[in-house]
């Protein structure tokens, strides 16, 4: 076990804190330094732990919008194709492409195929289902969803260094800074 | 923070003064106008007495809703709000030129076309002078009511903190918001609908009340982020204000758009003469622009604007899309009533403007003036700590 190979790859380095607020500074301090990637794990969902962690947009606003901008093309073409094309049927001498009368159904197919992208898109860019995550590996992560407040520092970062990543989580008033192997 | 006691900034008093002299000018626009054209003013001032009167009464439909659901955004804007249901005496006065002017403004108040016309006599047990005038009286009668009560109880709220008027304020506005959705639907009935007495359409009611809430969460809006350039609410109005009172502006454009295509829809699908012929005046000589106008501009780009977080947290962006709004509530109001008794073809007449700016002018002044009488936060409104509270502590 001695040789350094045989070490099992480095993950992260977990900090384990009391309290919503310490972990709020250890996170903003943490990207004061530079560090960028990271992750905080919380039992319930905290503002400004987001914020700072530097609260970076992600691309699920921009799929739900194409996935309804598709949703009221198909939905439009679909009543326009059955029934001007396929199947015209003279309804009360209505024109066959009777457009007031098919803005229900876009509309409907718009916040259909909109909300699916919103679930679908979520799912994917968060890479779920995933059965499971290095992060399970640190010692009294079940706290995570009771009462205990965890920074992880991912070995992904540039900045990242075992000791020196170590040594600066520890300086942050961490109960417990513990390696994550992946 | 607790103990500031939310002073209206100076600039209150500005706009005060400077809308008060705009409108005495368009006042005396009107005067001249309604002695020379008196079927034209008349028209003129119905648009833009049921425009600020839709703000007034907007104010007093979202006040009673902010009691009964809650939350952060009503309690920034609530003073705004109840300063403009506490114009609605004003407005009682400003509907005067219509009272005296029914005869000019209402064919079913006129003897010889009642005669003539079997759906007019027909009609006559509703709309016929006495029983119009003894139902606007009811209406500001109740409208005025729920204002007075609801701001002398949150100005007590102010002063003694008593717990208890939450809860009294809460029961007046679950009955008032139905007195208000009854007596507005007979109000638009009466002025907006019996202009062409021939057309009905029951979810007329419904519209206007959609258009009034709209109209005055783009006002609150408006004003919201003017207060906030200036202490003391440049302190207290954050990006997540603005952000949830422009959601809520981005659902009331929806709602608008809604049960305006919902009237649409029917009776063109309905296609029958007494109906439809209420939209062919309003599709073609011209008013078709306006139309157009209104759905670009009313609907779709308020629509795909408030779409975006950035625009919404902006005070800037959002106070542009807010204004814009209340800009487009006027031309659909002017897109209603205009065409009912004019000319087939489009026309904009100087007394639209002198009209708007005469009444608004007037309207704007006694709004500030009201403004400017109380503090500009419910300061012992017991969620209020809760709805300020800065996200980093």
């Amino acid at each position: 076990m001695a040789t350094g190979d045989r070490r099992p790859a480095l993950y992260g380095v977990m900090a384990e804190f009391d309290n919503p607020d310490a972990v709020i500074a250890a996170t903003r301090r943490a990207y004061e330094e530079g560090y960028r990637k990271m992750d905080a794990y919380t039992p319930y969902p905290i503002e400004e732990l987001s914020e700072a962690l530097g609260y970076h947009r992600n691309r699920l606003p921009l799929v739900v919008l194409i996935g309804g901008l598709l949703g009221a093309i198909g939905g439009y073409w679909l009543l326009y194709w059955t029934s001007v094309i396929d199947y015209p049927i003279n309804v009360g001498g209505r024109p066959y492409h009777s457009w007031p009368s098919f803005i229900p159904i876009t509309f409907e197919t718009t916040v259909l195929v909109a909300a699916l992208s919103a679930v679908l898109g979520m799912l994917a860019l968060n890479g779920l289902p995933m059965p499971n995550h290095p992060v399970f590996n640190t010692p009294n992560f079940e706290l995570a969803t009771r009462d205990r407040f965890f920074l992880c520092i991912e070995a992904a970062d540039p900045r990242f260094d075992h000791d020196a990543t170590a040594n600066f989580l520890r300086s942050l008033n961490a109960r417990e800074v513990t390696d994550v192997e992946s | 923070m607790s103990q500031a006691v939310y002073t209206p900034p100076p600039v209150v008093s500005l706009i005060q003064r400077r809308s008060l002299i705009v409108g005495a000018i368009g006042i005396a626009v009107c005067v001249i106008g309604a002695i020379f054209r008196p079927a034209q003013f008349l028209n003129s001032w119905l648009i833009s007495f049921m425009f600020w009167i839709g703000i007034a009464l907007g104010c007093l439909a979202l006040v009673m809703l902010q009691y009964l659901s809650g939350g952060a955004w009503g309690l920034v804007i609530r003073r705004v709000l109840e300063s403009g249901t506490r114009t609605l005496p004003l407005m009682a006065l400003l509907f005067l030129p219509i009272l005296f002017g029914i005869r000019a403004l209402y064919v079913w108040a006129r003897p010889a076309d009642v005669a003539a016309s079997e759906l007019l006599r027909e009609k006559h047990f509703y709309l016929n002078i006495p029983f119009f005038v003894a139902r606007a009286v009811i209406y500001f009668a109740a409208w005025i009511a729920l204002a007075w009560f609801l701001n002398k109880w949150s100005r007590r709220q102010d002063v003694t903190a008593d717990q208890r008027l939450e809860r009294r304020l809460q029961l007046l506005s679950a009955g008032g918001l139905v007195l208000y959705g009854l007596t507005i639907t007979f109000a638009a009935v009466d002025w907006m609908m019996s202009l062409q007495p021939e057309w009905t359409s029951t979810i007329f009611g419904i519209l206007v009340i959609g258009g009034q809430a709209l109209s005055a969460m783009a006002f609150a809006v408006a004003v919201t982020v003017l207060l906030a350039q200036y202490e003391p609410m440049s302190h207290v109005i954050q990006p997540r204000h603005l952000h949830d009172l422009g959601t809520l502006l981005f659902a009331f454009v929806m709602l608008w758009a809604y049960f305006s295509f919902s009237q649409f829809l029917i009776i063109w699908s309905g296609n029958l003469p007494e109906e439809v012929t209420w939209y062919t005046r309003r599709l073609n000589g011209g008013w078709q622009w306006v139309a157009l106008l209104v759905v670009l501009f009313h609907f779709a780009l308020p629509f795909v604007l408030l779409l975006s977080r950035d625009v919404k947290r902006n005070a800037r962006t959002i106070a542009i899309v807010a204004v814009w709004v209340i800009v487009m509530r006027f031309i659909d109001l002017f897109w209603v009533i205009a065409p009912a008794r004019r000319a087939e073809h489009l026309a904009v007449h100087w007394l639209d403007l002198a009209a708007l700016v005469g009444s608004g002018g007037v309207w704007l002044g006694y709004f500030a003036w009201q403004l400017r009488k109380r503090p500009l936060l419910p300061v012992n409104d017991p969620h209020l700590q809760e709805a300020l509270n800065h996200a980093e502590h």
